[in-house]
Formats: structure tokens, C-alpha cells, sequence
């Protein structure tokens, strides 16, 4: 009876994993297919065509430089507000949160003309930001606006999830041993929300390092300052759909090596969290 | 008009538990919606009954996005003489229709910017035989702060913050070209000092006359058609004519294109007198003929 039982219930495990592996193996073929048709689409010989082409070198040198300082502001000034808009519970926070995910529906090249519109040489902020006659646009550093804009977004979006989901008494019996509000802040919801940080983090970083649209819009497009990797890849594509391919295969190869590297340097942040997680709280009973 | 669709059962059949005001806010999204639907008949105009069911076809026209003006036009025109035809045009830049014509996209004719889409179409025997139907000359365009101090093409080298095509679209191309017609015939570092001013190389023309009607750049060169549509928001400076590289605009039916007889009438009408006035209209020159001066 018992045994029957239980061949029952493993049957049943069986039949859910093969139903949900099933939907889900759908979309990994739908995800997977595309970048294997890249692949497969393009020979080994041009993909070092494409590799030794002259634009290839100096738009990635400029991707990496630009999405690095972009990432550095984003976290540098996103980790702030995730916190305060995760501990505040005004209304207008909420307002805060939404406005700050906007432009992850904002089109990017819309995001571009909005930059334009609002730092560009006749925007609205050109009167007291520049002297006459200059502006930010087609700089390196309007690329770097560009990219914070559309990717800060999904930082600021994991960030604050990350601070709300810390246990608040963890934060309150800290306060209660006298720890003060910075070193609550650095020693034990930084620690424990750093998985979440460094998810939201990358996520930002990988959408930086795609990002078109905007950049075409607001920095324009020139070899050298402002001309990144995707640009690049527009630009072959005037000219020639397989150097086209062969430079987006770089583009993934770049954000998978990296995104492997990242992954690898924060794997021990798990458990550093745990470990500050478990020196804040002691477990219920050792009094 | 009791139509299968009309929605009093839908609307009847909502649960009891609803909040009143979804319906009202239901009805507010079909306002919204009616108003949407409004604003992109201004775009293509509803077209009228077909005086034959049955034996409406629908025409796929790929075209250079400096024709969207021009064609829109002689749409109407054509639409005249054959309301049996429904006209869908396909407009961006003339290396992307290609991409998409080599992957098979149902197109019926392609019109071209440029000679060399058209060429390498033609080699693969993806086209019919090409015929130039209209000529775009390019002009500096120059942004309303700058006006005054760009009255001739060879101030040109004097100013800052110019934007051109990239070398390897069109308008880059010929751009290059006139750069190096200048430089034998006006200063020969003419072509240099202009680059070294240049701030951004733009993927197609619409860009390059976007960030001058911005005034995000001071100067850039674009096809007259697309100045004469930006008129207003910038001044135009004309190219003498024998530095200017004319842009030759090639129509070609697709192989194997499903409305291959619909096909044929256009590539006749734009041709035509009436085609070509309308096109000229537009700002074109007509496929032969001295240079403007």
C-alpha cells in the first residue's frame, strides 16, 4: 500500500518535471537559436576578418572604458538611493521608484532625443550647464550619460529589492548593540544585500555594453570617441553584413567572458553574507 | 447592425464583483484607442472600397527612405487610376531593403539611393533591369546659431562641429567624393580641414540632418530632398555644381515578385511626366539633364 504510495507520488514529480522542463526547455531552443544561427552563420574566416577589421579595436577598447565608468557611477550612486527608496515608505517613494524605472520602457532612441532635449546645445539645461556654443553631445562623456541612463534602471531595480528583502530585526538588534547607523549600513545590509547588488549590478553593466540607440542619438558616432562596439557593428553593416556578424560575435564572446569572470570573483559573496548574517543574529536559543 | 462582434454581450457577461468603473474605464481605453487608430489613418490614408471584390492586390513597394516624401505622393496620384491596388511601401536604408530582399522579403520593386544596392541585386539576378528614375543632390545644411557665419560652400572648412554620413553610406560616399572635388579645385587641404571638424559620422541621412535641425551640430551634408522636408529649421547652402556628386536613384521590379503586372504600372508611372513633376516637386532633379547651376 505504502509502497504504491509512494510510486504514485514519484510519478507524479516525474510528470511535473517533465511538464514544466518541457515549457521552459521552449523558451531556452526560442533564446538559444538565434545566437546559434550567428554562430553558425558565420565561418571561422570571418569571424578573424572580422576580428582584424580596422573599426573592431578601438570600439571595444571604448566599450569597456565607457560601460566600466558608467557601471562605477551607477553603483557608486544607485547603492544610495536603492537604500533610501527601500527604507523610505512615503508616498513619494513609490513615485521615486517608478520614475526611476522609466527608461527601461522608454525606446532608447526616444532616451536619446530626450537626452538632447534636456543636455543637449539647445535643451533646457544648456543655459547654466555649458558656454555658449558647447555641449556635451559627441563626447565620450555623452556616451557614458547615455549608457547610465537606459542601465541604472535595472541596478536601481535589484538594489532595492535586495535591501527590502534584509530581515529588518537584523538591522534593528544591530542598532540595539550599539552599532551606529553608517556601520549598520556598510557592516550589515551592504553584506547582506550584496548578491542582490552584484545581480543588479551585471544585469546594468550587460545592458550598458548593448546599448545603441541612445548613444547614436545623443553621442553620435565617431571611430575612437564615441563609436562603441554596437555602433560599430551598425556601421559594418553599411558596408558589409558578414564583418557585421563576425563583430557581434566578438560582442558576445566579450559579454559572456566577462560575465563568466564576474560570476566567478563574486561567488564567495553568498557566503559572505551568510557569515555576516550569522554574526548580527545569533541563533535563537544561544542567549 | 447586429454585427457577431458587437460587444453588449461581452460587457453583460462581466461578473457582478467588477468595480463599476472598469467598463467606464473600458470605455475610456476604446476612446483612446479610436483616437490612436485616428492618428495613424493621417499617416495612410483609409483606402477606398475595392469598386471589384476580389480582385484587390496589394503592391509592396521596398524604397530608399529619402523617397517616403515623394512616393507617399505619387501614391495618391497613382491610387487615381488603379483603386484596385492597395500600395504598401517598406521605407529605410537601401543596404537594409537589400539585406532584406536577399532573405526573401515579398517585395514587389525596389528603388534604390544608390547605384551599388541596386548592382549587387542585379548580379544576382534578384532584379529585373534597373532604370534611373530621379537624381538627389546634395547641399550643406547649417543650423540656425551657425547661419551667418556658413553663407558659401567653402566656409565649410572653417566651421566646427559637423556632422556628415559614414564613408560607407551613400550620402558619406558622395560626400567624400565632392570633399575630394574640392580639394583639387578649391584649397588642396580643403577635404582635411573639414574632417578634422567632423563630430560624428551619422548611419543614415535623416540622422545627419536630425542633429543640424537640433543645432546639436553646426553643419552637415544631406540630399536637398530631405533639406527641402526639414525647411524652416535650417538654412541651406547649395554645392556648386561642378564640385556636386549627383545620388542616382535606380527602380527595379523584384524577380519573381508576386504582382509582377502591378509592379510594371508603377515603375511606368513614376516615369511618367505626372511621376516625375511630383517627384520634382519634391526637390529631385530628373534622371538626365544638365546639373543645376
Amino acid at each position: 500500500m505504502t509502497s504504491r504510495l509512494a510510486q504514485r507520488l514519484v510519478r507524479r514529480q516525474r510528470l511535473q518535471r517533465a511538464v514544466l522542463g518541457g515549457l521552459g526547455g521552449l523558451l531556452l531552443v526560442f533564446l538559444a537559436l538565434p545566437v546559434l544561427g550567428l554562430l553558425a552563420g558565420t565561418s571561422w574566416a570571418d569571424f578573424c576578418a572580422g576580428l582584424a577589421h580596422p573599426l573592431v579595436w578601438p570600439a571595444l577598447r571604448l566599450s569597456l572604458l565607457t560601460t566600466l565608468v558608467s557601471l562605477v557611477v551607477t553603483v557608486v550612486l544607485g547603492t544610495p538611493l536603492s537604500w533610501t527608496l527601500a527604507q523610505a515608505e512615503r508616498r513619494w517613494a513609490r513615485a521615486a521608484e517608478t520614475l526611476v524605472q522609466l527608461p527601461i520602457v522608454i525606446p532608447p532612441a526616444v532616451a536619446g532625443i530626450a537626452l538632447l532635449l534636456a543636455f543637449g546645445r539647445r535643451g533646457i539645461f544648456a543655459g547654466w550647464l555649458y558656454p555658449a556654443g558647447w555641449s556635451v553631445t559627441f563626447t565620450t562623456a555623452a556616451v557614458v550619460l547615455a549608457q547610465i541612463f537606459v542601465s541604472a534602471p535595472f541596478f536601481v531595480q535589484a538594489a532595492v529589492s535586495a535591501f527590502r528583502r534584509i530581515e529588518p530585526n537584523l538591522l534593528i538588534v544591530a542598532r540595539t548593540l550599539g552599532a551606529s547607523p553608517w556601520r549598520v549600513f556598510l557592516r550589515v545590509a551592504l553584506p547582506l544585500a550584496s548578491p542582490g547588488l552584484a545581480a543588479g549590478a551585471i544585469l546594468s553593466w550587460a545592458r550598458a555594453l548593448g546599448e545603441f540607440g541612445a548613444t547614436l542619438m545623443f553621442a553620435g558616432n565617431l571611430e575612437g570617441r564615441t563609436q562603441t562596439l554596437p555602433l560599430a557593428i551598425y556601421t559594418a553593416l553599411e558596408a558589409d553584413l558578414r564583418v557585421a556578424q563576425s563583430l557581434s560575435i566578438v560582442l558576445i564572446v566579450v559579454a559572456v567572458v566577462l560575465l563568466l569572470g564576474v560570476r566567478a570573483a563574486l561567488g564567495a559573496a553568498p557566503s559572505r553574507a551568510a557569515a555576516a548574517s550569522r554574526a548580527v543574529a545569533p541563533p535563537s536559543g544561544a542567549r | 447592425m447586429s454585427s457577431p462582434l458587437s460587444p453588449e454581450p461581452i460587457l453583460s457577461s462581466t461578473p457582478l464583483s467588477r468595480p463599476r468603473f472598469s467598463l467606464r474605464r473600458r470605455l475610456w481605453w476604446c476612446a483612446a484607442l479610436v483616437l490612436l487608430s485616428n492618428c495613424q489613418q493621417k499617416e495612410a490614408p483609409a483606402l477606398p472600397p475595392a469598386p471589384v471584390p476580389g480582385a484587390q492586390q496589394t503592391l509592396t513597394i521596398f524604397a530608399a527612405a529619402s523617397l517616403r516624401e515623394a512616393f507617399g505622393s505619387l501614391r495618391d496620384e497613382f491610387k487615381e487610376t488603379h483603386a484596385n491596388l492597395e500600395i504598401v511601401f517598406n521605407f529605410a536604408g537601401s543596404q537594409d531593403l537589400r539585406t532584406q530582399i536577399e532573405h526573401a522579403a515579398p517585395a514587389d520593386v525596389f528603388a534604390s539611393a544608390d547605384q551599388k544596392n541596386m548592382h549587387e541585386l542585379q548580379q544576382a539576378s534578384m532584379v529585373g533591369t534597373p532604370v534611373v528614375f530621379a537624381r538627389n543632390e546634395p547641399v550643406v545644411v547649417v543650423a540656425r546659431e551657425s547661419a551667418a557665419s556658413l553663407g558659401s560652400f567653402a566656409e565649410l572648412a572653417d566651421v566646427t562641429r559637423i556632422v556628415l554620413g559614414a564613408p560607407d553610406v551613400p550620402i558619406g560616399r558622395y560626400t567624400g567624393q565632392l570633399l575630394d572635388n574640392a580639394a583639387r579645385s578649391l584649397a588642396p587641404d580643403f577635404r582635411q580641414r573639414v574632417e578634422a571638424n567632423v563630430v560624428s559620422r551619422e548611419l543614415d541621412v535623416r540622422q545627419v540632418l536630425n542633429k543640424v535641425a537640433l543645432g546639436e551640430a553646426n553643419a552637415g551634408v544631406v540630399y536637398r530632398t530631405d533639406a527641402q522636408s526639414a525647411q524652416g529649421k535650417l538654412s541651406i547652402v547649395s554645392i556648386p555644381a561642378e564640385l556636386n556628386v549627383l545620388a542616382e536613384y535606380p527602380i527595379a521590379p523584384v524577380s519573381g515578385a508576386p504582382h509582377a503586372a502591378a509592379a510594371a504600372e508603377w515603375v511606368k508611372f513614376v516615369l511618367s511626366p505626372a511621376g516625375q513633376a511630383l517627384l520634382q516637386q519634391a526637390g529631385f532633379l530628373a534622371p538626365a539633364g544638365p546639373p543645376p547651376t
